[in-house]
């Protein structure tokens, strides 16, 4: 699947404009949206089949540490994926080796994910994620998902 | 037989209570067709497809997305028996209308996210479940009589 010139641009654009601060999008983007549930926890919630790969962590609700951090990991994770939507295979190489080798994700899981980005950026930015942004996110986060597991 | 929690089953009533169905059902038809392109195959009949703009405000699409949400009342009326509801509808979809049902999901998918831009904080991971399951259970119905 490939991203044409104007699925990066709307992306680029949309992500500038409900990041306040460019250099720190991802902890900032999670700080604003904190009210309606960061994309991963939901996940967690909606698609319990996911919990499983986190029998690690003894507490899974919203509040607990490890989920607060991993939320914002995975975020700042996208958000680096929009700086390098240029070249997403070689800038998310490190990441799809750990998800694929190490962490051995079933695939079918990013998909879920991303559609829990989705619904969260349709809460948080209702006027901004116009059909048009939506086509762009879907397309580039199944781009990142692609590169995540092959 | 699908169990519902009492959780589950006002969650249901509730966001049928709030949403407009002339805005949910045009939109998320709309977000289907342009999100997932190919979905316009159903829908040669339906005239102007070819960008955005031309399909949020095709009236054909409008229409079809008043269809959808009627469908969709008469699972939330009769949650405790989807399956035998959806009986005629399901043999509509795949022997006249001969929809790949993989292509149900994405519908879904599109209406979650229209339903949450409506509902706002409102749609709680929690809610989002049980319209999740109950989302299930139609697709599920609507492949049942797919052989």
């Amino acid at each position: 699947m490939n991203l044409t010139a104007k699925d990066k641009n709307t992306v680029r654009t949309f992500w500038a404009k409900i990041s306040t601060n460019a250099e720190d999008i991802g902890t900032d983007f999670c700080l604003k949206i904190k009210s309606f549930f960061p994309p991963f926890f939901r996940m967690l919630v909606v698609y319990p089949q996911t919990k499983t790969y986190f029998s690690h962590w003894k507490d899974p609700s919203p509040s607990s540490a490890p989920v607060k951090k991993h939320g914002a990991t995975v975020m700042a994770g996208v958000a680096d994926a929009v700086a390098k939507i240029d070249d997403l295979r070689a800038g998310l190489l490190s990441l799809s080796e750990l998800h694929a080798f190490t962490l051995r994700v079933d695939p079918a899981n990013f998909k879920v994910l991303s559609h829990n980005i989705l619904v969260v950026l349709a809460i948080s930015f209702p006027n901004d994620f116009t059909p048009e942004v939506h086509v762009a996110m879907d397309k580039f986060l199944s781009a990142v998902d692609l590169c995540n597991y092959s | 037989m699908v169990k519902w929690s009492d959780f589950e089953r006002a969650a249901i009533q509730d966001i049928f209570s709030k949403i407009n169905y002339d805005v949910v059902g045009c939109a998320a038809l709309s977000r289907c067709l342009i999100v997932y392109p190919w979905t316009q195959r159903y829908f040669g009949g339906f005239g102007n497809l070819y960008n955005a703009a031309a399909i949020t405000s095709n009236p054909k699409v409008a229409a079809h997305g008043k269809v959808i949400m009627a469908g969709l009342e008469k699972a939330v009326k009769n949650m405790d028996d989807i399956k035998t509801t959806y009986k005629d509808l399901s043999v509509l979809h795949s022997e006249k209308l001969q929809v790949d049902p993989d292509n149900f999901n994405l519908l879904a998918d599109c209406l979650t996210i229209v339903v949450a831009g409506q509902m706002g904080a409102a749609f709680t991971p929690e809610v989002h479940g049980a319209f999740q399951k109950f989302l299930a259970v139609v697709v599920a119905s609507l492949r049942k009589q797919y052989h």
